[in-house]
């Protein structure tokens, strides 16, 4: 082989290493959405409550000791003919105590729609500690035109939410579901 | 051509070269895709800073005069999106494409023919960019960031054509880079180490890699955003079980190694141009080679000291808070290295000098403006305030953009042959650079007191210091027509420029006569 071909085969050799990075760094950019939703849920930081009902069947010990006070908001998202809010805008909880509250929706518009509600947690850390038993955000909720419905949240405070924090807000925002997302469901 | 002596070349670009357009749009050669992309460079830099004149005429009074909100919106989002992918990155590729083979004394790039589709497919890309504000709905308005949910929201086909462009410019820069690192790691002259090779050199070859670990990453998020917006996807749409958090997370994995992109390459312009006029060799080279990689390796911890008010945990504010600061340290000692270059040299100040100072200086503006934001509790009052938009201009502008003009005025004798105009040079450095003070310092207070960035109308109390900006923004503007005289003037003639117009210097680059011929190092030479 000559000088020249013997550069031009390490070059290309090299390039195929390089393109070998270019697709691990495409990969890696794909990857980062599940990984984001993985680590995100393992370790409660991006606000995201949960959508599953918490078996309680064990027993939870009640704090006496302590005293959270939780605040409810709600919000219709555009698209969304609804009006929707807390029946209560805040409550005072011991952590560990099962309490009931909910949330009223009316559907303002002259056909069946089908919506669905997505909680999230403020502060962030507190999206772990917020148990979730009964909740109308665990599946999608349909309402005839006109249909007034109360939507209850059966819930508590896990015990172990840090001492540092005394105020916690659950807030939904209620999204329309799609036609051809609702035949999925 | 020197041919006489290889044996054969069984590659056509030696047949003798074709004339005409198709010298071109055909060409093989590293000093015409170099020049091609110089000149891309300075059209697109005009193009985008026209949109930055009507964004300050906008803003010289509070109130609304002459844009519509949303028009004021995509003139912001397409000012920095063009100067990014369209002005200072091709700039930077242009001067490797033209210096990188002479430094390291070899005769092309290791691809040549993927050299021509790199600069090639950046065309269509500019032309989707600009054509993007001529279709119904128009351009894309959400800030160069592209952040959802607007960025998923907006019907237009413009945001489409954007995405569209940054996939081709990004392809573009993936392949490029891979050239140039295949360049350098094997096709240097016998002799010539790694740890002889300019610094220029070194900065691109770490650049090239960012490139192509960074723009693949954005690659995915821009494929994402494009499945969310017409397939249905839910990755940022929280309706859908998304979150708008995460594109952020994407993008900034992306964005902020590609700020580097945009600084590295200039610390090599201004590391070669300052020992050339201090006759000294640049202090510390092997820590300047360590710091640059400290830097590169850094930028990719840091991404969310940009994202500190989407309400992340204590933990992790405090990470990305130590971690940004760190990046200072390799900073700092790149600076140190230039001013010990300068301390006791028998110093001149020609005007790749003076571009080479002021960008020292201002730049240090820049990375101290940096280490403010870069605090936490003070981030969170100033983000999306003018004071990042003065930290990023003095970074952006007087550290990258101003090093490409004083590396333009520096090469182009090599380039042309001739010797530009100094003291119109000197006019336009002083121009510009007192210019620039006057447009963005005053950002810095506008920011403090809490203006608002991306908003066409401003509290009264921001009148007079905006006035000042947008003055200060015409004169700028109008001073790079300067630039654009000088250059042209210097292609027509002028002084010839001889080998080695600076005379004190060495490389390989000024070994060759000037203007480079055609094909340099066909024999590679041998370095000592
Ligand atoms: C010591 C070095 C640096 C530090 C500590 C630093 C820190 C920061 C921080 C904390 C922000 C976020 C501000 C906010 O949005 O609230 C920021 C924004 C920015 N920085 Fe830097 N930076 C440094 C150097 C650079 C360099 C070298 C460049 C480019 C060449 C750069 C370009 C930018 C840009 C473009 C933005 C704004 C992005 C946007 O929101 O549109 N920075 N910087
Ligand atoms: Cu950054």
């Amino acid at each position: 082989m000559s000088a020249n071909s013997i550069i031009k085969a390490n070059n290309k050799s090299l390039a195929i290493k390089l393109v070998v990075v270019v697709a691990a760094g495409l990969a890696f950019g794909f990857a980062l959405a599940p990984l984001y939703d993985v680590v995100c849920k393992a370790i409660g930081i991006n606000g995201k409550a949960d959508i599953t009902a918490t078996d309680i069947s064990k027993g939870i010990t009640v704090d006496k000791s302590r005293v959270v006070t939780i605040l409810f908001t709600g919000q219709t998202m555009p698209g969304l003919d609804w009006s929707f809010d807390s029946n209560q805008s805040s409550m005072q909880v011991h952590p560990g105590e099962i309490t009931l509250t909910s949330y009223t929706a009316r559907n303002d518009g002259d056909k069946p729609i089908v919506g669905t509600a997505v909680p999230s947690v403020v502060p962030e850390v507190a999206a772990l500690h917020f148990k979730k038993i009964e909740c109308f955000c665990f599946s999608n909720q349909t309402l005839q035109p006109g249909e007034v419905k109360d939507m209850p949240i059966r819930y508590y405070i896990s015990p172990d939410l840090p001492k540092s924090i005394n105020t916690v807000t659950l807030s939904y925002a209620f999204y329309k579901v799609d036609d051809k997302d609702a035949e999925n469901n | 051509m020197s041919t006489t002596t290889a044996t054969h070349h069984d590659d056509h670009e030696d047949h003798g070269h074709p004339t005409g357009v198709m010298r071109w749009v055909a060409s093989t050669n590293h000093k015409d895709i170099g020049t091609m992309y110089l000149w891309f460079s300075l059209f697109m830099f005009f193009f985008a800073g026209a949109l930055a004149l009507g964004i300050r005429a906008e803003l010289f009074q509070p109130g609304l005069q002459f844009i519509e909100p949303e028009n004021f919106n995509k003139l912001t989002t397409l000012h920095g999106l063009i100067m990014i992918f369209g002005a200072i990155m091709p700039a930077f590729v242009g001067f490797a494409n033209w210096m990188i083979p002479l430094m390291i004394g070899t005769s092309d790039l290791a691809f040549p023919r993927l050299n021509n589709m790199s600069f090639w497919l950046m065309i269509p890309a500019a032309i989707l960019l600009m054509a993007s504000i001529f279709v119904p709905g128009g351009a894309v308005a959400g800030g160069w960031t592209m952040y959802p949910p607007l960025s998923v929201q907006n019907p237009s086909m413009g945001v489409d054509m954007t995405i569209l462009a940054l996939h081709i410019l990004g392809i573009s820069s993936i392949v490029g880079s891979i050239n140039i690192i295949t360049t350098i790691l094997n096709m240097r002259a016998p002799g010539m180490s790694l740890m002889k090779m300019p610094l220029f050199v070194w900065t691109w070859l770490i650049t090239a890699f960012l490139l192509i670990a960074s723009m693949p990453v954005l690659a995915g998020a821009l494929t994402m955003l494009l499945t969310d917006r017409h397939f249905g996807t839910t990755f940022f749409d929280a309706a859908g079980g998304g979150d708008p958090v995460l594109f952020q997370h994407v993008f900034w994995f992306f964005g902020h190694p590609e700020v580097y992109i945009m600084i590295l390459p200039a610390f090599g312009l201004i590391s070669t141009i300052i020992p050339t006029f201090a006759r000294k060799p640049l202090f510390g080279y092997a820590s300047m080679v360590y710091a640059t990689s400290a830097i590169a390796l850094l930028s990719f911890v840091v991404w969310a000291h940009h994202m500190f008010t989407t309400g992340m945990p204590v933990a992790g504010q405090l990470f990305f808070m130590y971690s940004t600061m760190l990046i200072s340290v390799p900073t700092g000692v790149k600076v140190f290295n230039w001013i010990a270059t300068m301390w006791k040299g028998s110093l001149t100040f020609e005007t790749p000098m003076l571009f080479s100072v002021a960008v020292v200086l201002l730049f240090t503006i820049g990375g101290f403006s940096g280490l403010v934001l870069a605090i936490v509790p003070v981030d969170i009052q100033l983000q999306d305030t003018y004071y990042v938009v003065a930290h990023f201009h003095y970074v952006l502008f007087s550290g990258a953009a101003m090093a490409i003009m004083g590396a333009v005025y520096y090469w182009i004798p090599k380039w042309t042959g001739f010797m530009y105009d100094e003291s119109l040079g000197k006019t336009h450095f002083w121009l510009t650079t007192i210019a620039f003070n006057i447009t963005f310092f005053p950002m810095h207070f506008t920011g403090l007191a809490g203006m608002p960035r991306r908003i066409p109308d401003y509290a009264l109390q921001f009148a007079e210091f905006n006035m000042i900006s947008s003055i200060g923004a015409f004169a700028l503007g109008v001073s790079q027509l300067l630039f654009l005289y000088i250059v042209v003037k210097t292609i027509r003639g002028g002084k010839l420029a001889g080998d080695n117009p600076w005379e004190t210097v060495e490389g390989l680059e000024w070994t060759v006569p000037s203007p480079a011929p055609f094909h340099t190092f066909e024999t590679p030479p041998t370095v000592k």
